[in-house]
């Protein structure tokens, strides 16, 4: 763990009682004003590592503190400086707009602060509806609203359940913004997502979970350095029918019909064998009309995560 | 203290009791002027009086209790198993609030709820028969104090239901049965010997009995096995509760 760290979790495991191990042994330091994804198929140990942190599970093993202030024994002043959106759309159907988050600000210990809950509510669009009953708004106004209530106690933390899931691609963008916005205000934003775009577009650090053990934590422009691939697709003028011996040592491949070859190299290496391969090319009277390269997405560098045995 | 956090749950609880107010107040004042209509006007007319007070004068404290205990047991009940059910438990659960500041939101405006009514279903009854009221302090301890512990029953069950279902089940089939069977219309002088000791076994008959003497003194059971059995009850309850908590029974797992 870093000073720096504003949550601090140490080797937490949870076993529910189906004997079902949610997670296993985690350990994970969150920076302050950092967004962290994390990342990981259904049912891996996200939203029980959050529940914990907020306080709606109990751990096994292990020990939380947020700001320095343990999850159990100082709950207190631990969940005043947390905001949770959970993934599922809950509110109260017959509650106004207005009344819902005045009722998060004062359960958290607030007192009344309309400039507040106006600021808020304007920043996520929806002091319009101010006086609307919830039942009257749409599903992205909800999930919106869920925002809303979370920070309506102006936590420093902010989790984030799958915040767009199910959601259009335009409030999708609209929550990324807002989320960025957080950020910059100071706000440390911990969302858990199966979008790989998402993690991709607004994380500064990824966490991947599988199985509920926590397989890294790494800055995510590090992390698709590390584990990217890169390719090299050279077209060729004629295509070719096998490789010739003398490009065996590059670990060339075939593609499209043999049109082209595909060179995968290690963007991290002294040498990328970039030259020696063009040059091998040359003297082989090999002949090519265009050369491009693309790097493995998140995506790809995920499922490669979650299928390698735990 | 979270004054706030227990304000915030306070205040919305009985911002349901508004929004509701036909289904929260006037449904039960109804139904109790049809108990009136029934037992007072008809039963009333064949049995003049019970311990020289009118028949229809007597079963107010009765009449008024058994709405007080079923209104307590429902709304707190309905209460706390409403955001169970919906999912919005996780903000009080995920809030800065202890498991005690959570019991007095809850608990504190189901019993409030539920005291009103009772009073406004004594009101209603004043204008339909003559009532005195002999110890107006003893007769709020008596309101109060079981709006409070049945509220806090209401508040274990909503807790313990996992259905709809189960939560009517104590409210009807216990809580009314044992109401009626509690002396809310008769004394249990009246039934025979065998019975008086069976009744003596519901918790109910020292409730009514007590709020009975604070209205005309006349009591089945003494005043002081009343407050008693009472208190009683509310310490089963509260200890109850605490358990629930720091178990994290369906609330925390």
């Amino acid at each position: 763990m870093e000073s720096t760290d504003i949550v601090s979790i140490e080797n937490v495991s949870k076993t529910y009682d189906t004997g079902f191990k949610a997670l296993r042994n985690v350990t994970l330091g969150i920076r302050r004003g950092e967004i962290l994804a994390l990342l990981g198929p259904n049912g891996a140990g996200k939203t029980t590592l959050i529940s914990i942190v907020c306080g709606l599970v109990n751990a096994t093993e292990g020990k939380v503190t947020v700001n320095g202030h343990d999850i159990v024994d100082d709950y207190r002043a631990a969940r005043s400086l947390i905001g949770l959106v959970p993934q599922e759309l809950t509110t109260d159907s017959f509650e106004s707009v207005m009344g819902t988050v005045k009722f998060s600000r004062g359960l958290f210990g607030k007192g009344p602060d309309p400039a507040h809950i106006e600021r808020v509510l304007r920043d996520v669009w929806l002091w319009d509806r101010k006086d609307d009953e919830i039942r009257t708004l749409s599903g992205g106004m909800k999930r919106r609203l869920l925002i809303a209530k979370a920070l309506s106690h102006e936590p420093q933390i902010l989790f984030l359940d799958e915040p767009t899931a199910g959601v259009d691609v335009e409030l999708r963008k609209d929550m990324w913004s807002t989320v960025r916005e957080l950020r910059d205000s100071g706000v440390t934003t911990i969302l858990t997502t199966h979008y790989i775009d998402e993690a991709e577009e607004l994380a500064d650090r990824i966490g991947v979970i599988n199985n509920g053990e926590l397989i890294l934590v790494e800055e995510k422009t590090r992390l698709m350095r590390m584990l990217g691939r890169k390719q090299l697709t050279i077209e060729l003028h004629d295509p070719l029918t096998e490789l010739p011996e003398r490009l065996g040592g590059f670990g060339l491949e075939l593609a499209n019909g043999g049109s082209e070859l595909v060179f995968t190299y290690d963007t991290q290496a002294d040498r990328t064998g970039i030259t020696a391969l063009l040059d091998e090319l040359n003297d082989a009277n090999i002949g090519f009309k265009d050369l491009h390269t693309t790097q493995s997405s998140l995506e790809e560098i995920f499922v490669n995560l979650v299928k390698r045995p735990t | 203290m979270n004054f706030h956090g227990v304000k915030a749950i306070y205040l919305f609880e009985m911002a349901r009791t508004w929004r509701t107010l036909l289904q929260s107040v006037l449904a039960p004042v109804i139904s109790t002027s049809l108990y009136f209509v029934v037992f007072g006007a008809a039963i009333g007319s064949r049995i003049t009086e019970v311990d020289g007070v009118s028949y229809g004068a007597f079963i107010v404290p009765g009449l008024i209790m058994l709405s007080l205990l079923m209104q307590s047991v429902m709304n707190a009940s309905f209460g706390i198993y409403f955001p169970r059910f919906i999912g919005t438990i996780y903000e009080i659960l995920s809030a800065p609030v202890s498991y005690f500041e959570i019991v007095l939101g809850y608990v504190g405006a189901a019993a409030t709820k539920s005291a009103l009514l009772g009073l406004i279903i004594l009101a209603t009854a004043s204008l339909i028969v003559p009532i005195e009221i002999a110890h107006p302090i003893w007769m709020m301890f008596f309101l109060v104090l079981t709006a409070v512990t049945f509220s806090l029953l209401g508040f274990i069950l909503g807790i313990w239901a996992d259905s709809f279902e189960r939560l009517q089940i104590v409210p009807m089939l216990i809580i009314t049965p044992l109401t009626f069977l509690g002396g809310s219309f008769y004394s249990i002088d009246m039934l025979p010997p065998v019975w008086q000791t069976v009744t003596l076994f519901n918790p109910i008959v020292y409730l009514i009995s007590g709020f009975r003497w604070s209205f005309y003194e006349n009591a089945d059971v003494s005043l002081g096995i009343s407050v008693t059995m009472t208190l009683a009850f509310l310490v089963l309850c509260l200890m109850i509760v605490r358990s629930i908590f720091r178990s994290g029974y369906r609330l925390r797992p």
